[in-house]
């Protein structure tokens, strides 16, 4: 038998801290659905989703009654498209196959509408890309993300040039929904293969068959845990968010085996991240204004973010059997109260966000800018991003969105948990003539290590 | 399976009496309980074991309903649960 403070404690996390396991995520391998006829290749991906995830969603509602916890979304992250598709050509259907399965099973997503370009574009993976704001306007549920650099690779500034171009592209194509097409495209740095979460999941090639991936959440429980605690120094809130970590993830790795099991797939990862939502209480700004910020993007920001993100991690690592995707916290603007509130009120700038993204899970995340931003514009803040992760070592990313028709001052509103995002200004500055020349940025001489 | 069922609220007569008597009906056999007041709030929480085909959200929704309006707030949950966020 349990004691009454640790049965209640957990009841309390659940039900007034928001914790919840945010994504059980299918990894699925589209390998053997390769075919050269567009027809033949579009029904056997449909056909293989339906079939090896068709209890999905029941078996993640049973879990959630079993347990009495929230599994907030439930995924399916597929192959590069651009891969499964390069036979046939036709991205696009596949794109609608992906769509229509995924609406078919009730799940939230699918992801792996996506390109690994960080060394080079072959023709097909080109005519891939140009497909991405098509895919993504003309479907509801699917997700795209392209890697464009790496540490081993260095930065395909080609690729990056071009996606500035895709998603001002996709902006207006998505206008008449403050150009949501957007939040569902991310450009990487060291994009990893079993990423639980959205828009960022595919399945990459070194993966197997079919893994279950979780990735768990609780940045409330975390908040309150601190707040609880206004006399502790900075060592011991370290490891007051170890200990707190350490519960929240045990909580993810038990659905994630118990869903593997019911499933009869391969257990996969557990990412420990802090995913935020909207919701009051629920916030990764707050944790860092809890531990001694009077707003997020006060100078001291950056080195909070550093010890959650390291604290989440060691308290994180011996809860789980195993640990991978991007495992850390989480810092979209449009998704978190919080920075919300912040961006608001001009306390958290676009420039402090990039220095925070040196030190957190991933990257500039689900941030608004004028409509009227320069492709290049949006170009040049990918290619920071990559660069930041490159050196660093690290997965970094850019969710960015042109919202169409509206400039700094307004916001865009892209409902539920994406939230929404006060529009940011960016510099004025143009890196046009840096991104036209194009070419690759060499990989770092650290990276050169045999 | 193994399950723990908490219930949490304003005191009053027959809650414990209510909740076991729906146990009971659904074949729910009680292995431990402890109950205290904390703070003027009752506090009852029993370690039970169902049948694997129980499913225990709609179990909780039987509870709940046994005691719906009453103050009081049941949650049936499986025993893994616990374990696993709090044993290593």
């Amino acid at each position: 038998m349990f004691t009454q403070n640790e049965i209640l404690e957990t009841i309390d996390m659940l039900d007034n801290r928001h914790l919840d396991v945010r994504t059980v995520t299918a990894s699925l391998s589209l390998l053997d659905c390769i075919d050269g006829s567009a027809k033949k290749c579009a029904d056997k991906v449909f056909d293989k989703i339906m079939r090896v995830c068709n209890r999905l969603v029941p078996v993640c509602d049973m879990l959630s009654s079993r347990y009495g916890v929230k599994i907030v979304n439930k995924r399916i992250a597929v192959t590069p498209i651009s891969i499964v598709g390069s036979a046939c050509g036709d991205y696009i259907g596949l794109a609608h196959a992906l769509d229509s399965a995924g609406k078919a099973l009730g799940v939230d997503f699918v992801g792996g509408y996506s390109a690994l370009v960080q060394k080079g574009e072959t023709d097909k993976e080109k005519a891939f890309l140009d497909t991405i704001p098509e895919a993504l306007s003309t479907t509801d549920i699917v997700c795209a993300s392209v890697n464009v650099a790496s540490t081993k690779s260095g930065i395909n500034l080609d690729a990056v040039g071009r996606l500035g171009k895709i998603i001002k592209d996709l902006a207006y194509r998505t206008r008449n929904r403050d150009s949501i097409g957007c939040c569902k495209l991310v450009a990487f740095c060291n994009a990893v293969d079993d990423n639980p979460f959205m828009a960022g999941a595919f399945t990459g090639l070194s993966e197997g068959e079919c893994t279950i991936n979780v990735g768990v959440s609780g940045p409330g429980v975390v908040e309150y845990e601190i707040n609880k605690h206004p006399d502790y120094d900075i060592t011991e809130i370290c490891e007051l968010i170890k200990r707190t970590v350490f519960k929240i993830t045990r909580l993810g790795a038990l659905i994630g085996g118990e869903a593997a099991k019911e499933l009869n797939l391969a257990q996969g990862i557990v990412d420990l991240s802090l995913a935020p939502t909207p919701a009051v209480g629920d916030s990764v700004a707050r944790i860092l204004e809890s531990i001694g910020l009077s707003r997020v993007g006060a100078c001291g920001t950056t080195a909070c973010l550093a010890l959650l993100n390291d604290a989440v991690k060691k308290g994180g690592v011996m809860a789980a059997q195993r640990v991978g995707g991007l495992s850390g916290a989480f810092i979209p603007v449009s998704e978190d109260a919080g920075m919300i509130e912040a961006a608001q009120s001009g306390a958290i700038t676009i420039d402090k966000l990039e220095a925070m993204t040196a030190v957190c899970s991933v990257g500039l995340d689900m941030i608004a800018v004028p409509g009227d931003t320069p492709a290049e514009v949006l170009s040049g803040m990918i290619a920071d991003e990559c660069a930041i992760g490159m050196i660093n070592g690290k997965t970094t990313a850019v969710r960015v969105i042109p919202v169409y028709g509206k400039t700094v001052g307004e916001s865009a509103d892209f409902g539920g948990l994406l939230g929404v995002a006060p529009i940011m200004p960016i510099s004025a500055e143009s890196p046009a003539k840096f991104i036209s020349r194009g070419g690759k940025i060499p990989p770092p001489i650290h990276s050169y290590k045999n | 399976m193994k399950a723990i069922v908490s219930v949490t609220g304003k005191d009053r007569t027959g809650i414990i009496a209510a909740v076991a008597g729906e146990l009971a009906s659904n074949n729910t056999n009680i292995l431990d309980i402890t109950q205290t007041i904390v703070h003027g709030n009752f506090v009852m929480l029993m370690h039970v074991e169902a049948s694997d085909s129980v499913d225990l959200g709609t179990l909780g929704d039987k509870l709940q309903s046994a005691v719906k309006d009453w103050g009081i707030v049941v949650h049936v949950q499986h025993e893994d649960l616990f374990s696993s966020m709090h044993r290593v």
